[in-house]
């Protein structure tokens, strides 16, 4: 069979000053008609750089130095403008990450994909609304009628990206680019859209490049995958080979740092002391868009949460977006002020206390936050920004600064880091950094905010090693807000599950996930991409993961 | 980051940078290298520029000498420019702080008083102000103060309520910072950029705003100042356009001069403008 598209020894070089000299090197690889190619790596592997070249989406300052992209005999990297042009519009078409930002918000649905056929074919206005119809008939979208009418921001982000792939499909094209088209969606969603787009691709026999750096994605989809590194395309095979019997070292580590969806087993442990957090009945409402002449809209983001947390436990609170997760973190630390509820730390109520007698609690229990490069003051250095915690409670400038030092050492990261700046650390170090803030006040609970979930897999994994160690080391206890469940399922030792504010289940981690009792939780670990891939029980634990790394 | 580096490489920010120090060094220096009152009548009235060597800028209405004038003039307006600057950044930058960050009814109530400002025309405020309090220097700067700080306060509540909810600072309240280190140490540093573009262009628009009071002879009578320079000769314009002219010059020169380091500030302090510029 004659592919579809050919890269043929293509090379894409950075602008001067950039951290390394190419963005992608002497790529190949061919797109057959009908299959799905997974194009797959981390952050900065220039795994969109291929797609960006076909699309013509590169930067100004980035040039193609050789090779080309054949498709229909053409050559689209040498390719005068418009003829190009008017094959990316109707022969190979793309969708993005962010659903939100990607449709017009002044235009309703129906204007948007019917804008698709008026610039690209000369259809009357009664057949363009036809086939938009049909379109969103075929994305699986609920009252397709009513749909026509709704703008943008009445749908939500699953619908949104549906309405995307409609207009990526308008025009029957041959090839479909995806770029990471379900990372900002949740878990149950991306579930939806990766059946959508697979099937979608069997019944208009659409050849599919889905750009991901989710390996679970990979396993749900793929035919065949590419692995890039560092611009280097390392692996390329049949997506079974590739996901169970890596050949290159890389992706052997990416692989392995992949966690198991199968809790590992874990001793019960019985808790003599009485527990060091407890929570009861925590409600905390949203009430938002409320004036004069319209009633306002309330959001019950806790809705009666209890629950208990031990020393030397690690606790997972999982759920999708707006379950109310985050929330519930926020509000224990007393970030956000909760409406009623107890909050129970080491015996004293701090749900009700006012700013100065909650002073002292503030060190026993920290939070680690989810972006590396928000969380770290810009202006300052890190020895300032670790120290500055216990400074604030009353230690004296200079021993806060070697505890600084000793906490680096702790978090492995070289004491000489003290004297720099956030933006001199990648995004794994800047959450050590984040860690030892924490750290700081020898606090008894943790709480990781989504710590890891802005991170690569493979620093994933180094990170999540540390905390493990750290808390057998001091004993602490972690309260693990995440919403990736292979995560949660490695981690922790018990689990919650949230859905709109209320806990649906709580229990020991493998007994979550082998046996869910309710429904809620069923459908989300059943929505995990690549749920039959590393499901067994495999064994490795995030200690284990590392030193495969290492 | 280095701000210097960044500007070094702006030419358009230099040139500015270089007419600025030129003025500065004029303003302070000028009065005692260059002899010669504004106020004394040396020669004939109405002598052109460049008739006669001793006074090269020509003499007013009065027979006194434009130049020394102009050097004068200039001391006056940087002054007023810099200090009416710098007392609106202090009334505005702590309202537009304490706006952003504790929000709600304290944003309210000081949005709504920035706003009173802000309604009333702001020219016509610092001519009312200065009629009032008797047309000196200190009445004339403070004048321009009241009428410029709400920009400040806007901007620096709009930077304080973007920052508040960064991770960074709510890890300083987790570690129990006072609410005043937060502000001083966490936000303040990281909207400090937007605060000095906006401070450079309104040294600019207070030496407008002074010249604009001077011409209308609402000056303070014991000082020369490029404005009032202006409005002496506004009577006399076809007879002697230069003696409009010359000063008219010098405001244009400070004004632009001062814009085109604002600009080539913001691109510096702007890390997405001045990483295109490495390109």
């Amino acid at each position: 069979m004659k592919p579809l598209l050919k890269v043929e020894n293509l090379s894409i070089r950075l602008p001067k000053g950039g951290d390394r000299e190419f963005a992608i090197r002497n790529v190949n690889y061919n797109l057959m008609p009908g299959e799905l190619l997974c194009v797959v790596g981390e952050s900065g592997s220039g795994k969109s750089m291929t797609a960006n070249a076909i699309m013509g989406l590169l930067p100004k300052v980035i040039e193609v130095d050789q090779g080309a992209v054949i498709f229909d005999d053409c050559d689209l990297i040498s390719l005068e403008e418009n003829r190009a042009r008017d094959l990316r519009g109707n022969r190979i078409s793309m969708i993005f990450q962010e659903p939100m930002t990607a449709l017009n918000p002044l235009m309703r649905v129906e204007d948007q994909i019917s804008e698709v056929f008026l610039i690209h074919t000369d259809m009357p206005a009664s057949e363009r609304q036809k086939r938009t119809l049909a379109l969103l008939e075929d994305v699986g979208l609920p009252d397709p009628k009513k749909m026509l009418r709704a703008y943008p921001h009445q749908l939500s982000g699953g619908q949104r990206q549906r309405v995307m792939i409609a207009m990526a499909l308008a025009l029957e094209p041959s090839i479909l680019i995806a770029d990471e088209p379900t990372t900002a969606l949740d878990v149950t969603t991306q579930a939806q859209i990766l059946k959508l787009v697979k099937e979608l691709q069997k019944k208009h026999n659409t050849a599919v490049m889905f750009i991901t750096h989710d390996f679970g994605v990979v396993a749900e989809i793929a035919d065949r995958v590419v692995v890039m590194e560092k611009g280097e395309m390392v692996e390329l095979g049949k997506s079974d080979d590739v996901l169970n019997n890596p050949q290159h070292d890389y992706t052997k580590k990416l692989i392995a740092a992949v966690p198991p969806l199968a809790a590992p087993l874990r001793e019960v442990k019985e808790h003599l002391e009485p527990p060091i957090l407890s929570v009861k009945n925590l409600c905390k409402t949203y009430s938002t868009g409320g004036s004069w002449f319209s009633k306002a809209r309330i959001v019950k983001a806790a809705d009666d949460v209890s629950f208990e947390l031990h020393r030397g436990e690690t606790l997972g609170l999982v759920g999708e977006s707006g379950s109310g997760k985050s929330t519930v973190s926020r509000c224990v630390v007393r970030l956000l002020e909760s409406d009623s509820g107890q909050i129970i730390l080491g015996g004293s109520e701090i749900q009700s206390l006012g700013a100065k007698e909650l002073s002292p609690f503030r060190k026993r229990i920290q939070m680690v936050f989810q972006d590396p490069y928000a969380s770290l003051n810009p202006r300052k250095t890190i020895g300032k920004i670790i120290a500055d915690g216990p400074i604030a409670q009353g230690m004296s400038p200079k021993a806060a600064l070697e505890k600084a030092a000793e906490l680096l050492e702790l978090v492995e990261l070289p004491k000489a880091a003290i004297d720099r700046y956030p933006h001199e650390f990648s995004g794994g170090q800047r959450q050590r950094i984040g860690i030892a803030r924490a750290l700081a006040h020898d606090p008894e609970i943790l709480v990781a905010d989504e710590a890891i979930s802005a991170l690569d897999v493979s620093v994933q994994a180094q990170i999540l090693d540390l905390i493990e160690t750290l808390k057998k080391r001091l004993n602490l206890a972690v309260l693990f807000v995440v919403h990736d469940l292979r995560v949660a399922a490695q981690v922790c030792d018990r689990v919650i599950v949230m859905q709109t504010g209320k806990i649906v289940e709580i229990g020991e981690t493998s007994q979550v996930f082998e046996a869910p009792a309710h429904e809620y939780t069923k459908g989300l670990i059943a929505s995990i991409p690549g749920a039959n891939w590393r499901s067994g029980n495999v064994e490795a634990t995030p200690t284990e993961l590392a030193e495969a790394l290492a | 980051m280095n701000i210097f580096k960044s500007l070094k490489r702006n030419k358009v920010a230099m040139v500015g940078f270089g007419i600025l120090f030129l003025l500065v060094i004029i303003a302070i220096f000028g009065p005692y290298l260059y002899d010669g009152s504004p106020w004394k009548m040396v020669q004939r009235p109405f002598l052109p520029p460049f008739q006669d060597s001793k006074f090269p800028l020509g003499t007013d209405t009065l027979g006194r000498d434009v130049l020394a004038g102009l050097i004068h003039g200039a001391r006056i307006s940087l002054l007023v420019g810099l200090i009416s600057t710098a007392i609106a950044l202090l009334i505005g930058i702590p309202l537009g702080a304490y706006a952003g960050y504790y929000g709600g009814w304290v944003d309210e109530v000081l949005m709504r008083f920035t706003e009173i400002f802000q309604t009333v025309p702001s020219f016509a405020l610092a001519v009312v102000l200065v009629a009032i309090f008797e047309p000196t220097v200190y009445s004339i700067t403070g004048a321009i103060a009241i009428v410029s700080w709400p920009p400040v306060a806007r901007l620096v509540r709009g930077e304080f309520l973007s920052l508040r909810s960064q991770e960074y600072v709510l890890a300083a309240k987790l570690n129990g910072q006072t609410n005043r280190n937060i502000i001083l140490k966490e936000i303040l540093p990281n909207s400090l950029s937007p605060i000095i573009v906006l401070a450079s262009l309104m040294v600019a628009s207070a030496i407008l705003l002074e010249s604009s009071l001077s011409f209308l002879g609402l000056g303070d009578p014991e000082i020369m100042s490029w404005g009032y320079m202006i409005g002496a000769a506004k009577t006399v314009l076809r007879q002697a356009w230069w003696l409009s002219f010359i000063p008219g010059v010098a405001i244009a020169v400070t004004v632009l001069s001062l814009n085109l380091l604002g600009e080539g500030l913001n691109e510096a302090l702007n890390p997405k403008l001045s990483g295109n510029r490495e390109n």
